[in-house]
């Protein structure tokens, strides 16, 4: 459990978010600290792995080793760096813009390949950083400049995408909740294989109807599973506002085996030799 | 849910003071938090008035320190004092902050805060059977009472804003 | 009949004929013997089934380039073989095997004015029991080049130790009967006898020699994303990299391979992707990110013929440009090339090195011509070259992942590391990795990149420069073998040329180039484009210091060592 080795405050760097006041992700901010203190995680021994969007600013505010990389593929860079250093605890850090649709792909396969580490998707519905389009998860008749009258497109359903593509945890969080969300994510490192944490956190900047999501969320009304069937059943038939562990895997995750490392290369010559 | 859904469980009178130690820095802490995304966001008297709530804040943090004496208050309050269901009391809300809030809006933060403290000493008031600990949290209300009356009296200072407080005519910029 | 010091056999069939396997053995047992090969494949578009024709080219000495006409052409059947005839020409002093019932000459037979003998393979591959045309193929090759039987066996039942001895049997007989069907026939060339060689030689392809130098210039880590010319550096280091403690793992496309690599190398491991131009073209914004961020990285394009999904199986050099100038912004890395099937292995291990050493990605161009030819020859010598990357290890104070240094480099802090902790970003950032937007520091850290490639000091590997003549012939990448054989050729005419190949394109080096071409006074570039990417390369980065002439054509038709050696020749 909780160790006192570490505080919130070890977590954060000084470099001041540019995150809209209001905004959901100085909670997740929070949470990432919270848990980390949590776990007793030493900083240096914990990448954060982020795209591009409002939400991938975070490695920089934390004072982990992070990595800012480009839209889309922080899953990817991520499962090169965990395969490679195990020792360290990953976390990557999306947003619905950057992981549900320029990284969707990426997405499937991560949940598929199961590397051990933790991926936190804050959610908005929309497009932050480039002022307001519609993201995968935008309702479709919310109305933008690029889709006028709404987008009249059925939104994504992240939670059964990651079940479907072998996700070993799925939760849902809140950003306004930072206690409970840190302690989901700690539940989520812990846990081995990769673990899928949807956070719903408002832009009060092209989203200010999100402000009412405080009222509209609630713990879910059911227990964790580790049964596929009824997490899939759950899982469609969600309101979208359930907040808690909704699914915890048993599937071993994949980490290649350690080869020998005191071979002599001249070995690897003798495919060529006459 | 209750307002002290949660909150940590006060088992003696140096519990209370860790939980309300700790309740103290939390605000400084959130002040600083605001004030910072105030400085970002170029509203420099909302920087000041969250510098000076964060001020004060640590200067009742650590009188409770002193009340304490050579008791730990701060390792005391990482082991028990964690709201489970909330924020802590004094936390001014995030997602209430705007940035070109105004004074005003700070104030209110600020009383919500007072005032959620005000209701968690109370209800330790209520429900202690240590002496000892209902007279100290006797003692926090009484002090919670007088901030929020302190508050209410800077609110008068400062009015509330025209409905159109949070009108930018330039339109947000467009990032990476 | 004249000793020859090359000789070159082309076998050609169809629908499974096996005309390629014929060829590697032809290659395995010539090896074996002492002498130099390479072998080139030409193929249909078909997965199974397809025409296919093998090349061989034998010699005393190293063979890097093909050959403008075969000396030896055995169809074991025609069908489709036209769509090979721009790149296998014969001639009237080629002999041709051809089976009567192999469909109708290609016209690159007929109008040759080659002998051509009639040889009914088929017929005779019927009569034994589970016999193969392609095995009487190669028992009438192995007599026309003068091996023994044994020689020529023993490559087949290498590859059929595990098919039983029906299989073994049948592929004996076949060979032995083609040796008797080839007894009276007068090649009129032969080999002449191979050098004795003083070090340990080698059979394998530019992709594997691409995988082994990248080893042993200290990859670990492979992303793999499989695509055709480069799928069989990937699958050589899967098995190889687990040997000595590295990692392998099969990306979701190449959008994921490069970032793999950024992730894995940011983690302090040496690492490497192999793709091809489409692949290239998808893995340019984040080479860009590995720039910014100075993740050292590698990647290996094997060049096939372009734009777009272009001609996968057949080589071309239409990649410069975008290798050079793809990324976005100001976005000084590295590009290299290798010159030949051994040159990979070098050309990998010091681009992995350079990578490591100037934290910057590296950009290797091969193709398909050196990528999926196998070579014999002797084993390229060890060199010093091991990635080594400056590492921040003992921190105190703020850590300036971005510092700038008298050098440009900057010591990387590894995750793992107390007080190391940085953000890598993509964004424009200070010298403490913080992202800014400010007009100062972007400029300092574009100088900072810009300079630590230009500070650096490649030594001689930059370029193959040889010969002194005042023509100088200036290529790169696998042309390099063909121009040199050209300018040799150049040579028994009496004009005496110079070979300027660089083997690192950029950065550019100035400097070396001009002391390369001075006293120059004609220039022959040479490059396999359609557009003249390379000349224009040249142009913009380097003062010619006299007239120059273009030999530029497109893939799939190779360049060949004669055709250069014509255009020296004309411009007297």
């Amino acid at each position: 459990m909780s160790s006192v080795a570490y505080k919130q405050a070890d977590y954060k760097s000084d470099v001041k978010p540019i995150w809209c006041p209001g905004c959901g992700d100085y909670h997740v901010l929070m949470s990432f600290g919270r848990a980390f203190a949590q776990l007793g995680l030493p900083p240096e021994q914990i990448a954060v792995i982020s795209g591009i969007g409002c939400s991938s600013r975070i490695p920089a505010y934390t004072n982990c080793y992070g990595f800012h990389g480009v839209h889309g593929r922080s899953l990817a860079l991520a499962a090169g760096l965990k395969v490679t250093r195990p020792d360290l605890t990953v976390v990557v850090a999306s947003g619905d813009g950057d992981g549900y649709s320029i990284g969707g792909n990426h997405f499937l396969h991560a949940c598929r390949r199961n590397i051990d580490m933790t991926y936190v998707v804050m959610d908005n519905h929309i497009y932050g950083m480039t002022k307001g389009q519609p993201s995968p998860t935008t309702e479709p008749e919310f109305d933008t400049a690029l889709s006028p009258g709404g987008t009249r497109v059925r939104p994504f359903h992240p939670l059964v995408v990651a079940l479907a593509s072998g996700a070993n945890f799925i939760a849902r969080c809140f950003s306004g909740d930072p206690n409970q969300t840190a302690d989901v994510l700690a539940e989520a490192i812990k846990h081995p294989g990769f673990s899928f944490i949807e956070i719903l956190s408002p832009c009060v900047t092209f989203r200010p109807d999100e402000k009412a999501w405080k009222d509209q969320v609630h713990p879910a009304p059911v227990t964790e599973t580790s049964d596929q069937g009824k997490a899939a059943r759950r899982l469609m038939t969600d309101d979208g506002f359930n907040i808690g562990i909704l699914y915890r895997g048993t599937r071993t995750p994949y980490q290649p085996a350690a080869g020998a490392t005191n071979i002599d290369l001249s070995e690897l010559e003798k495919d060529f030799e006459l | 849910m209750s307002k002290t859904a949660g909150a940590p469980k006060v088992a003696n009178l140096n519990d209370l003071l860790a939980v309300a130690y700790q309740i103290e820095i939390d605000a400084v802490d959130r002040y600083k938090l605001l004030a910072d995304q105030m400085e970002t966001h170029n509203n420099p008297d909302l920087v000041k008035i969250f510098r000076d709530l964060a001020r004060a804040e640590g200067i009742h943090g650590e009188e409770i320190r002193r009340m304490a004496g050579d008791f730990d208050v701060a390792a005391r309050a990482r082991e028990i004092a964690k709201f489970e269901k909330s924020e802590s009391p004094e936390e001014a809300d995030l997602g209430s902050a705007h940035y070109m809030m105004t004074p005003w809006h700070a104030l209110q933060l600020s009383l919500a805060g007072e005032e959620r403290a005000l209701a968690y000493f109370t209800s330790i008031v209520e429900n202690t059977k240590d002496p000892k600990v209902k007279t100290l949290a006797a003692e926090l209300v009484e002090e919670e009472a007088e901030h929020v009356q302190l508050v209410h009296r800077l609110l008068q200072r400062y009015p509330k804003p025209s409905q159109n407080w949070a009108d930018d005519l330039d339109p947000p910029v467009s990032q990476e | 009949m004249a000793a020859s010091r090359s000789i070159s056999i082309a076998i050609i069939g169809s629908g499974g004929a096996g005309a390629l396997t014929t060829v590697d053995s032809l290659l395995e047992t010539a090896a074996a013997a002492g002498w130099q090969g390479l072998f080139t494949r030409t193929m249909g578009p078909q997965i199974r089934g397809g025409e296919a024709a093998g090349l061989l080219r034998l010699a005393v000495d190293p063979v890097e380039s093909l050959p403008d006409r075969f000396d030896l052409m055995i169809g074991i059947d025609w069908l489709n073989a036209h769509r090979f005839g721009a790149e296998i020409k014969a001639g009237n002093q080629t002999l041709v095997i051809s089976d009567p019932r192999g469909g109708d000459l290609p016209p690159m037979v007929t109008q040759s004015g080659a002998r051509v003998v009639e040889i009914a393979m088929k017929e005779m591959a019927k009569a034994i029991p589970d016999g193969r045309p392609n095995m009487i193929a190669l028992g009438i090759a192995g007599r026309l080049l003068g091996f023994t039987v044994e020689q020529a066996f023993a490559p087949i039942a290498k590859r059929l130790a595990d098919k039983g001895p029906a299989a073994i049997e049948a592929s004996l007989a076949g060979i032995k009967v083609g040796f008797g069907a080839a007894a009276g026939i007068d090649f009129g060339v032969q080999l002449a006898a191979p050098k004795p060689s003083k070090v340990r030689r080698w059979l394998l392809s530019g992709n594997e020699a691409t995988a082994l130098g990248a080893i042993r210039g200290g990859i670990r880590f492979a992303a793999a994303y499989p695509i055709t010319p480069a799928t069989e550096i990937l699958e050589w280091l899967a098995p190889n990299l687990t040997k000595v403690g590295g990692t392998l793992l099969q990306a979701e496309d190449e959008l994921a391979a490069i970032n793999m690599i950024i992730g894995a190398s940011y983690g302090g491991t040496p690492a490497l992707t192999a793709t091809s131009g489409p692949g290239l073209s998808l893995m340019i914004e984040a080479l860009g990110l590995a720039t910014s961020a100075e993740i050292p990285i590698v990647v290996v394009d094997v060049m096939r013929g372009g734009p777009s999904t272009g001609i996968p199986t057949k080589s071309e050099q239409g990649d410069l440009n975008i290798a050079i100038y793809g990324m976005h912004g100001d976005a000084p890395h590295l590009v290299l090339a290798p010159q030949s099937v051994g040159d990979c292995v070098f050309t990998t291990q010091w681009a992995t090195y350079l990578a490591e050493a100037l934290q910057a990605p590296a950009i290797i161009l091969s193709d398909q011509f050196m990528g999926q030819s196998r070579a014999a020859i002797e084993r390229p010598a060890d060199v010093a070259f091991i990635g080594a990357r400056s590492i921040a290890s003992e921190i105190s104070g703020p850590y300036m992942r971005h510092a700038m240094t008298a050098n440009g480099v900057s010591p990387m802090a590894i995750p793992g590391t107390r007080g190391g902790q940085y953000t890598a970003d993509g964004l424009t950032h200070s010298e403490r990795a913080t992202p800014t937007s400010g007009a100062a520091d972007h400029l300092a850290q574009l100088d900072k990149r810009r300079d630590k490639l230009d500070r650096f000091n490649f030594g001689d590997h930059w370029a193959s420069v040889e010969g002194a003549g005042d023509l100088a012939v200036i290529t790169w990448g696998s042309l390099t073998g063909a121009a040199r054989e050209a300018i040799a050729l150049a040579a028994a005419d009496g004009i005496d040329a110079r070979m300027v190949a660089p083997r690192l394109l950029a950065p550019v080096l100035p400097e070396r180039m001009a002391a390369a071409l001075a006293g120059v006074k004609r220039i022959l570039v040479v490059e396999q484009t359609h557009g003249g990417q390379f000349n224009k390369f040249l142009r913009a980065h380097y003062d010619l210091p006299a007239p120059v002439r273009v030999f530029n054509r497109p893939g799939p038709l190779p360049i060949t060592a004669g055709e250069i050696h014509r255009a020296i020749a004309v411009w007297r």
